[in-house]
């Protein structure tokens, strides 16, 4: 059965690629990506395969496991509002030859799935580094020098991280053959059931190596560099999946091996180093988006802080665990709604600069008034989801007599939000510039109700968190604390 | 007795043959007969029967530099043991004299270059010593090699018979030393790829330049001293890289001195393939070989 | 398990490193590359001591892989574009040398501390896996052309199998292949971006790809 959830998108990824029509081919992504997540809400709801990961047997290669809910369900759900948009996106540029982009847009919805299911070290890696393959061309669907530098800093740093990764990898392996276990292995379960007797030097050697090389697909500082550089130049829904769907499948790797050095009793190293560099990509955030002249960019380290919140609620550990995993689903699907509706305005203003952007309420009201209902939400006024998850992760750190960090955290939220809103305030309000003949952009039901669903998902969950949705984060909030 | 009388002979006798096969060698590769392999000899005797020509502008340094280089390195010869002897002068931290004594030498010559006042030769000077800055790291680190190595700080005692198993035990790190030290016979020498001994251009040289204007007995103190340094480095080589000892002594005495005309054969072969390297990258080969030397090092301390 | 021909073979890949730090001429960076490669590929003999039917094919198709196939895809964009040096990198050659031997060093000191299994001790397998690391990651920031930059990469990738070696007989073939095949893609993606910033700006230098910053 979850077989079908890798091999659907890449069937039809063939097929999109065989179809010669360029009219009609955006509009079998959104169908695809229904498909996908019909069968994820058939699989998430079927008891049966909800078992404890201990009773499975050591040969399963694929395994739901509650980590893997919780992702998997962003990810369908992202794909499905976002190929809506894409698809009257691709519609108002019918000469570029959209193929490679549609082919490459389900493979990397395959590759995600393939990430998230994956319970082998190796395979979980072949499969990351087949997303970092198939977004790149995406990347470069406009073909400008901008996108061309983009795509390149995006695959050089990206490889270098993944490469990195594989040797983590390699070195986790490794303490498993020094620990003279019967033969050495990468599976999930069996790193888990024998984490204690791992060689400690090699298992933080593998949790840096890990960590920094899966925290560079994830967008931590200071291996972010690829991040404003590649959401400012892609297309909108490209720049939306990249930070509400990629980097969270990164982000699941990294808790991977959390997990397994929490099984290991050595989870106090792996905090330490989590909270620093959590920090620091917060810092790093706040710092460059104080008169940010590219909203886009601007967007591009919002997703950086918020990695960084991401993993400063792992750090934090208990309560913040559960708030971090409910804030990777927020800020996903803010952060897709926030990049959607930044590309309706880059394509009625022409540019993505703030000088020459201005009056968005007036000229596009549904996608600038939702731009800013983005804004609020990020950066995390209730009654929006993030705050939820933002708020849960501060108390949780007060509460756990880390004054210090909560501190911190709270001051670089309040620069990111008075940053942050300098720049959305000067676009949003304000008359609209003249321009000469008719308005090149019309706001159309495609580019308009996959942000209002988003949006509107956003708000619900930071009104009420439906009890499914909480029983899933709370299994996955206690699997990965408790090692088992 | 016997080894400081052929230590003597090696020393008084054998570094101008060493030229003299250099220039030969390169005089084959090119297709020509060239000069005589004695050449050097007879070039030594000409030259000191002609006249000193001292400059007006000189003061004293001018001829006493070249004398205290030459005394300086032959000094430095009693250091090195040849042929499989141990050298007339040893004594635990002897190997940190011979990189001072070879200093000195360097020292005065240059000095006496830049006595004349000449552009040219200041310019020589100059670069002289700073390759020599950037090559003196190479022969501290092969040294240091053979120290920890031989687990003393005398050089016979270094070079001595142990060295024959130490080739089994860390083959890699003597093999290193002996590439970096090539490199740095090549670089202290000034020979092709450092310097072309054959050039004409005074804004080529390096060596060459620093004597321009010596001449008579003088100048065959320079050459002299010039192929004494070269035999010095050459000893060196061919001791860590045939390190087995002989009962005879004249065997040994044989072995050595074909050991010596087969480096200056190979020291021709490489001037003869290989081009000068633009000043700019001197630098470089002369941290590489320092990184080399160094590497080699650290390998014995794993 | 460890022949005792294996740790000359591992200085020899740690002198290669060095002489790609050093070297300004790309033939000659990507020779040493491709030398490299087909050193590292004909370990796995070394390691084993006997040669199996899969073994054998690993050795064939990593030497095939990294000797020959790889360099040729470098040499093709190479002439390409018609560039034949690098000019002035970012940290010029000499400091480059320098870093890379510093970063040996400092890998040989790591490695001290991470304790082998009884049938790995006393290999230098470890360093020079690291230190092939650093070097890679070294010329992938250092140097200003694309080219270089796709070299380094290799490199570092070369880092890693040294370091699979120790894992040839307990990991499951997959990943080995996914290593090469891995390898192959991302070479040949770059390749073809390559080929676009040729067009793009007809030049390979990186410094054309300086536009976007804050």
């Amino acid at each position: 059965m979850v077989w079908n959830l890798i091999l659907i998108p890449l069937g039809m990824a063939a097929v999109v690629f065989a179809v010669p029509s360029n009219r009609w081919r955006p509009w079998l992504l959104p169908l695809t990506c229904l498909g996908h997540l019909a069968l994820v809400v058939v699989v998430l709801g079927q008891p049966s395969l909800l078992g404890q990961p201990s009773l499975i047997s050591r040969e399963h290669w694929l395994v739901l496991d509650p980590l893997a809910k919780v992702f998997l369900g962003l990810i369908s759900s992202l794909f499905l509002l976002c190929t809506f948009y894409t698809a009257g996106y691709l519609s108002k540029e019918p000469e570029r030859s959209n193929r490679v982009f549609c082919t490459c847009l389900l493979l990397s919805l395959s590759m995600m799935t393939l990430v998230i299911l994956s319970h082998h070290l190796g395979l979980m890696w072949v499969a990351m580094e087949a997303t970092t393959l198939t977004m790149a061309p995406n990347l470069y669907f406009h073909r400008n020098p901008r996108s061309l530098e983009a795509t390149w800093k995006y695959l050089l740093i990206c490889s270098v991280g993944i490469a990195l990764a594989l040797l983590g990898s390699f070195f986790l392996a490794y303490s498993t053959l020094h620990a003279g276990l019967e033969e050495s292995t990468l599976f999930f379960d069996d790193l888990i059931r024998q984490a204690p007797t791992l060689s400690r030097p090699w298992m933080h050697a593998a949790f840096i190596l890990l960590f920094v090389g899966y925290g560079t697909k994830m967008g931590l500082a200071p291996m972010h560099t690829w991040l404003p550089d590649a959401h400012g130049e892609a297309p909108a829904p490209v720049s939306a999946l990249l930070s509400g769907a990629l980097l969270p499948c990164a982000f699941l790797a990294i808790l991977r091996i959390y997990h397994i050095c929490v099984a290991a009793g050595d989870a106090a190293f792996a905090r330490q180093i989590m909270l620093a560099i959590g920090l620091l990509s917060m810092a790093m955030a706040a710092v460059f988006m104080i008169r940010q002249r590219d909203f886009k960019r601007l967007l591009a380290y919002s997703s950086v802080e918020h990695m960084g919140i991401l993993v400063i609620g792992i750090a934090i550990g208990g309560w913040a665990t559960f708030a971090a995993l409910l804030h990777v689903i927020n800020n996903g699907l803010t952060k897709a709604s926030l990049f959607l509706s930044a590309g309706n305005l880059q394509s009625a203003f022409g540019s993505k600069q703030t000088e020459n952007v201005c009056g968005a309420l007036r000229r596009l009201p549904l996608s600038g008034g939702l731009f800013l209902a983005g804004f609020l939400a990020i950066t995390g006024s209730p009654p929006f989801g993030p705050f939820v998850s933002e708020f849960s992760i501060l108390t949780a750190a007060f509460s756990t007599g880390q004054y210090w960090t909560g501190s911190l955290y709270l001051l670089l939220l309040l620069v990111v939000f008075l940053g942050m809103g300098a720049t959305v305030v000067g676009l949003v309000l304000g008359n609209p510039p003249e321009t000469a003949g008719p308005a090149p952009f019309q706001e159309s039901f495609w580019s308009g109700a996959p942000i209002v669903a988003l949006m509107g998902l956003v708000l619900m969950l930071g009104l009420c968190l439906p009890a499914p949705l909480r029983e899933i984060l709370q299994e996955a909030a206690v699997f990965l604390e408790t090692g088992r | 007795m016997v080894g400081i009388l052929i230590h003597i002979l090696l020393v008084v006798g054998l570094p101008p043959l060493l030229l003299g096969v250099i220039v030969k060698t390169k005089a084959v590769f090119a297709g020509r007969v060239g000069a005589p392999v004695l050449q050097p000899y007879y070039d030594l005797i000409k030259l000191w029967s002609k006249e000193t020509l001292l400059s007006g502008t000189t003061t004293w340094i001018f001829w006493v530099g070249p004398a205290v280089a030459l005394a300086a390195t032959g000094v430095a010869a009693f250091l090195v043991p040849l042929a499989g002897e141990a050298a007339p002068i040893s004594f635990a931290g002897d190997l940190i004299l011979l990189a001072y004594l070879l200093g000195l030498g360097r020292f005065f010559q240059a000095c006496a270059a830049l006595d004349t006042g000449s552009s040219f030769e200041g310019m020589g000077a100059a670069r002289e010593v700073t390759f020599a800055c950037l090559a003196e790291p190479v022969l501290f680190f092969g040294l240091l090699v053979l120290a920890k190595l031989s687990g003393t700080l005398s050089l016979s005692a270094m070079l001595a018979g142990p060295l024959s198993s130490s080739w089994q035990s860390s083959g890699a790190s003597l093999l290193l030393v002996l590439v970096s030290w090539f490199v740095l016979l090549l670089a202290e020498n000034a020979r092709i790829p450092f310097d072309d001994p054959n050039t004409h251009l005074e804004l080529t040289m390096i060596h060459e330049v620093m004597v321009l204007d010596h001449s008579g007995p003088v100048l065959g103190m320079i050459h002299y001293g010039a192929a004494l340094k070269l035999f010095l480095f050459a000893a060196l080589i061919v001791r860590v890289a045939m390190p087995f000892s002989l009962r005879n002594a004249w065997l040994h005495t044989g072995v050595f001195v074909i050991g010596m005309l087969l480096l200056a054969v190979f020291i021709g072969v490489v001037e003869s393939v290989m081009a000068r390297l633009r000043l700019v990258q001197v630098p470089r080969l002369l941290v590489a070989a320092s990184v080399l030397s160094a590497f080699s090092f650290i390998l014995l301390l794993r | 398990m460890i022949v005792h021909w294996l740790d000359p073979m591992l200085v020899l890949a740690l002198l290669v490193n060095f002489f790609m730090l050093g070297a300004s001429r790309l033939r000659a960076v990507i020779y040493a590359v491709a030398f490299q490669g087909v050193l590292l590929g004909l370990m796995p003999i070394f390691v084993h001591g006997e040669v199996g039917w899969w073994l054998g094919l690993l050795v064939i198709a990593t030497i095939v892989i990294k000797g020959i196939v790889i360099p040729e895809l470098v040499s093709y964009a190479m002439r390409e574009v018609f560039i034949s040096r690098e000019i002035d990198p970012v940290v010029p050659f000499v400091p480059s040398l320098l870093l890379g031997a510093a970063g040996t060093g400092l890998a040989l000191g790591y490695a001290r501390t991470l304790p082998l299994a009884p049938s790995h001790s006393g290999s230098l397998i470890v360093p020079a896996s690291l230190a092939t690391v650093l070097t890679g990651f070294l010329i992938l920031t250092t140097r200003r052309k694309a080219i270089t930059q796709a070299v380094g990469y290799l490199v570092l990738e070369n880092g890693i199998f040294l370091f699979g070696l120790l894992l040839i007989e307990a990991m499951p073939f997959l990943v080995e292949i996914g290593v090469l095949l891995d390898l192959f893609v991302c070479v040949f993606v770059m390749g073809i971006i390559i080929h676009h910033i040729n067009q793009e700006f007809s030049s390979v230098s990186t410094e054309h790809l300086a536009r976007l910053k804050d």
